[in-house]
């Protein structure tokens, strides 16, 4: 019997019957477009227009400087319309949701960037769009909650389960089972059933194309090592695609949330907490007990709060192709802190983990040495828990007299 | 899965048992509960009832944090029984009792992952162990069962499958290959629990499916009285009976569970 999307042990589809035949004609639209030369072009002159690809590559100088180690460049996917790298899966998938002549998109979004993106994308192709979000995560980013019903979309907050990404997961799931005739789901990360992990990491091959040649135009070598941060894995999926067949390192940060001792984490590949599982269609690591009941997991990050991992991801652990470390909530909002004040670049806490697992690194590296960390997305969107873990009183006083406004409307 | 790709394994006890029965009534009754909601005393309390009401066959649902196939009513007591404590041991030990106390086949229901975390051939040896007599693994389609297939024939357990409205006739055949006991037929898309139009287009889907299998067929989603069931007389061998004892224990009490049954076939 054939077996599909398999990375290893690691992938699979796992597909309630009803999708099947779903699954076969989005498969079959994807191969067709992925040999098609064309198609590759229409995305890349899309992304150059209605997005801002190539998104540039900066060099960190201050950064560099205050760490006397390796020279340190920023991807930055933050410069994406939408703010993130979520664009770039998100308007290739629109792509062909016009081919198969679908009208409704629906999305599940953790922090709210897929969402955003999704409902920018559907009303730009004229796309109907339901967007659904655990009830946590829409209560700690609300400003893109905001922005998706602006832009057109029906949010549906998920009050199932732990109420964050892998709840809006299923939520998706149960939407397409029963409108899977008009709609497509638009699943924002390198995970699910095959052929999501492949179809994901090949929109996001873009942004390891692009710094791969970018780096060798600034540099004229590679870089040592590139970081990028974890949560489904379709970032750092992207970025590493770029330096695959390199002598380069491929260092993924996980979310390493209150500590890897506390229990209170979402690291999956760094840690011992995590075991083979089948969840939400495939085959990955995930976080769960001994009866296979997946945990709660916890991150300072919505994005990177979820309990699997792209079974892409997970292979290249097992085979030693890629390394993953954890960041802490609070080595996060340090990294943060020190990215702003020395390079006027707002990282989103997501990112932040990338930027964190690199510091830790580049003062021991050499100066001749090269690393590219990936800024999946920008921070504005966290100004409501950043402004929180910094503990800002002018930002509370406003917020109260703000509030104060409102009461009076 | 060689062996078993072009040959139909041999039928099981479940088969003969629904072949059996069908010979003393027009349609059987499948119902299902989620074992440990609301609580173990009052799952078998609602077993009881069921069995004595004249049930034929009945579903035990070990609850998985990821539902994905269930809907709402189904979810919430998934989540609701993993709270209050229900474990996969505990599940096991329920149903060892249920088949101990009751004469009618148990299967189990549940997600590919609880098979999986506590191993496939244990699972199997330990459902044999206990008496329960097939399983039905809503996300093992056969192109991921090779694992659970071999463990469940080698136990001589029935892996039921599932046909839905959107699966070609070629496929509900390569499906029958694989499948033991019965063939579970989705009365529609979406999830469990919600509204279903048994209409004419439902009557040639569903002789769609009897045409595709050398199985019995029952018929679940959305069946939810007495006319449902009747309307299935003749185009199904079983009804399935879901979400709606859960809705009828949830708004009158777990002693609503044997008239509601009686309301179904009498």
């Amino acid at each position: 019997m054939k077996h599909r999307g398999y990375y290893g042990p690691f992938g699979g589809a796992f597909l309630p019957e009803i999708l099947v035949a779903t699954f076969e004609e989005l498969n079959a639209q994807f191969r067709q477009a992925k040999e098609d030369k064309h198609f590759w072009e229409e995305y890349e002159t899309l992304m150059a227009t209605y997005s801002c690809r190539p998104t540039p590559l900066t060099y960190a100088e201050n950064l560099t400087r205050h760490f006397g180690g390796a020279k340190i460049y920023i991807k930055r996917e933050d410069l994406n319309h939408t703010g993130a790298h979520k664009a770039n899966n998100v308007m290739g998938q629109g792509l062909l949701v016009k081919r198969m002549g679908k009208k409704r998109v629906i999305a599940e979004t953790g922090a709210g960037q897929h969402g955003v993106a999704t409902a920018t994308m559907a009303a730009k192709f004229g796309f109907d769009c339901t967007i659904y979000m655990g009830e946590v995560d829409v209560l700690r980013q609300r400003p893109n909650v905001f922005w998706m019903e602006q832009l057109g979309a029906t949010v549906v907050p998920v009050t199932d389960g732990t109420r964050i990404l892998k709840d809006a997961i299923n939520e998706a799931f149960r939407d397409w089972v029963t409108n899977m005739d008009t709609t497509h789901y638009v699943l924002g990360t390198a995970c699910g059933p095959h052929p999501f992990p492949e179809m994901v990491s090949w929109f996001q091959s873009i942004i390891g194309k692009e710094a791969r040649v970018q780096i060798m135009k600034a540099e004229g070598r590679l870089p040592s090592k590139v970081f990028a941060c974890v949560g489904g894995g379709s970032n750092a999926m992207g970025l590493f695609q770029g330096f695959m067949d390199d002598p380069v390192e491929l260092v993924g940060v996980e979310a390493g949330g209150k500590g890897i001792a506390s229990g209170r984490h979402a690291s999956r590949l760094c840690s011992e907490d995590a075991s083979f599982g089948i969840a939400q269609g495939y085959k990955t690591y995930f976080l769960q007990n001994s009866d296979g009941q997946m945990k709660e997991t916890h991150s300072i990050s919505a994005g990177l709060d979820y309990v699997g991992v792209s079974p892409i991801l997970a292979n290249m652990r097992d085979q030693g192709k890629a390394r993953f470390e954890y960041a802490t909530d609070t080595e996060v909002v340090d990294a943060l802190k020190l990215t702003m004040r020395m390079e006027g670049i707002i990282p989103a806490l997501e990112s932040c983990h990338a930027f964190a697992g690199a510091f830790k690194e580049v003062a021991n590296m050499s100066t001749d040495d090269i690393i590219i960390i990936n800024q999946s997305g920008r921070g504005d969107k966290d100004i409501f828990t950043v402004a929180d873990a910094i503990g800002d009183p002018k930002w509370k006083e406003f917020i109260c007299s703000k509030a104060g406004e409102y009461r009076n409307d | 899965m060689t062996e078993t790709k072009n040959q139909a394994p041999a039928p099981a006890f479940l088969e003969t048992y629904i072949r059996e029965q069908r010979k003393k009534k027009d349609i059987l009754l499948m119902t299902h509960i989620v074992m440990g909601y609301p609580s173990f005393e009052a799952s078998f309390e609602i077993v009881r009832q069921m069995v004595d009401a004249g049930v034929d066959l009945m579903e035990l649902q070990i609850p998985f944090s990821e539902p994905m196939a269930d809907g709402p009513v189904i979810l919430k007591a998934n989540q609701a029984a993993l709270d209050s404590g229900a474990t996969v041991e505990k599940c096991f030990e329920f149903a060892q009792k249920v088949s101990d106390c009751f004469d009618i086949p148990f299967l189990f229901m549940t997600y590919g992952n609880i098979l999986y975390k506590y191993g496939m051939d244990a699972f199997a040896a330990r459902m044999s162990e206990i008496g329960v007599k097939g399983a039905i693994v809503p996300d093992f389609p056969p192109e991921e069962a090779n694992d659970y297939l071999s463990a469940m024939n080698k136990h001589d357990m029935s892996a039921v499958f599932i046909f839905s409205p959107e699966t070609s006739d070629q496929r509900m055949k390569m499906i029958d290959t694989h499948a033991t006991g019965f063939i579970y037929c989705l009365a529609r898309k979406g999830v469990t629990g919600k509204d279903t139009q048994f209409s004419s287009d439902m009557g040639s889907y569903l002789a769609r499916c009897r045409k595709s299998t050398r199985l019995p067929t029952a018929v679940g989603f959305g069946v939810k009285e007495k006319a449902d069931i009747d309307f299935l007389v003749g185009k199904a061998d079983i009804a399935v009976v879901g979400s709606q004892t859960i809705r009828e224990v949830e708004q009158k009490g777990v002693d609503a569970t044997g008239p509601f049954i009686r309301s179904l076939i009498e």
